[in-house]
């Protein structure tokens, strides 16, 4: 099954990626990154299964960072729209020369 | 590799989720409303709950659950309505016919399967993970993920603690209101 989980990974990786480049709203945009850990996780957890518990370790550590990265990056959006009343990034141009 | 008791029907499992992985990831970055996209990414994270599970890996499968599915989503979610972006109007897309029909066939089928085996005359065995015995045999499944956590990898714990203490901090000084001056 390792060679198909990962495989799975690579295709939801790639989903994550698409999420990431073609959505503008930036909520959606965090969500594709967390799709994305996903995906990661999934390739540890198959790889674990051949090589030892360390990849489920390392699958929780992913988990805490991504709590933490939606916590302050939603923290982040939710400031923006206080400024710019819009979370679309085609209208957060602020660093724009 | 899979398991030794019913290879067939852990290889069809494990085909069935993963395609509902793609196919809720696929609907997910499609999706134009927040709320439907969100609720498209749990049946993805609930489909690799059930992946990791079947590949040996039960606490992650329930953390997945627990952390990301429960905690994490409902944040995701709480912001989305906090800022309005959800418009009644959009949630009503999984409201069609083929949906219902799809998403009770599956239900349907998933619990028949349950039914069956808990009744059938099959002695079913009690499969141990491989990791949990040879990591920690009195453990559990738990502790063979314990083992190496609180070990070889204490100080990267540690650490993860002060990770999350700076991240309480950092979102509520990021999200508090400016006071009036």
């Amino acid at each position: 099954m390792l060679a198909e989980a990962l495989a799975l990974s690579g295709v939801l990786f790639v989903i994550g990626v698409i999420g990431v480049l073609t959505r503008r709203n930036a909520i959606i945009v965090f969500m594709s990154v967390e799709l994305m850990l996903n995906a990661v996780n999934l390739s540890f957890v198959a790889f674990s299964k051949l090589y030892g518990a360390t990849g489920q370790v390392f699958v929780i550590f992913v988990m805490t960072v991504a709590a933490a990265e939606a916590a302050v990056g939603l923290a982040i959006i939710i400031s923006i729209f206080r400024h710019q009343e819009t979370v679309n990034l085609k209208d957060i141009n602020l660093l724009r020369g | 590799m899979g398991n030794e008791f019913l290879p067939l029907l852990y290889s069809f499992h494990f085909y069935l989720f993963g395609l509902i992985s793609i196919a809720a990831a696929i609907a997910f970055v499609t999706r134009k409303s927040p709320v439907a996209a969100a609720m498209w990414l749990v049946v993805t994270m609930f489909a690799l709950a059930a992946l990791y599970v079947m590949m040996d890996a039960q606490f992650i499968g329930v953390m997945q659950v627990l952390v990301y599915a429960g905690a994490i989503m409902v944040v995701f979610l709480f912001v989305v309505m906090l800022l309005n972006l959800g418009h009644p109007s959009e949630l009503s897309d999984i409201r069609g016919k083929w949906g219902r029909i799809i998403a009770g066939f599956l239900g349907l089928a998933l619990l028949a399967e349950i039914m069956t085996l808990t009744r059938s005359p099959l002695e079913l065995k009690l499969v141990v993970p491989a990791i949990a015995v040879s990591v920690n045999s009195t453990g559990g499944i738990i502790g063979g993920v314990a083992g190496p956590l609180f070990r070889e990898y204490l100080l990267a714990f540690e650490l993860t603690s002060i990770l999350l203490l700076v991240a309480i901090a950092g979102a509520v000084v990021l999200g508090r209101k400016r006071s009036a001056n």
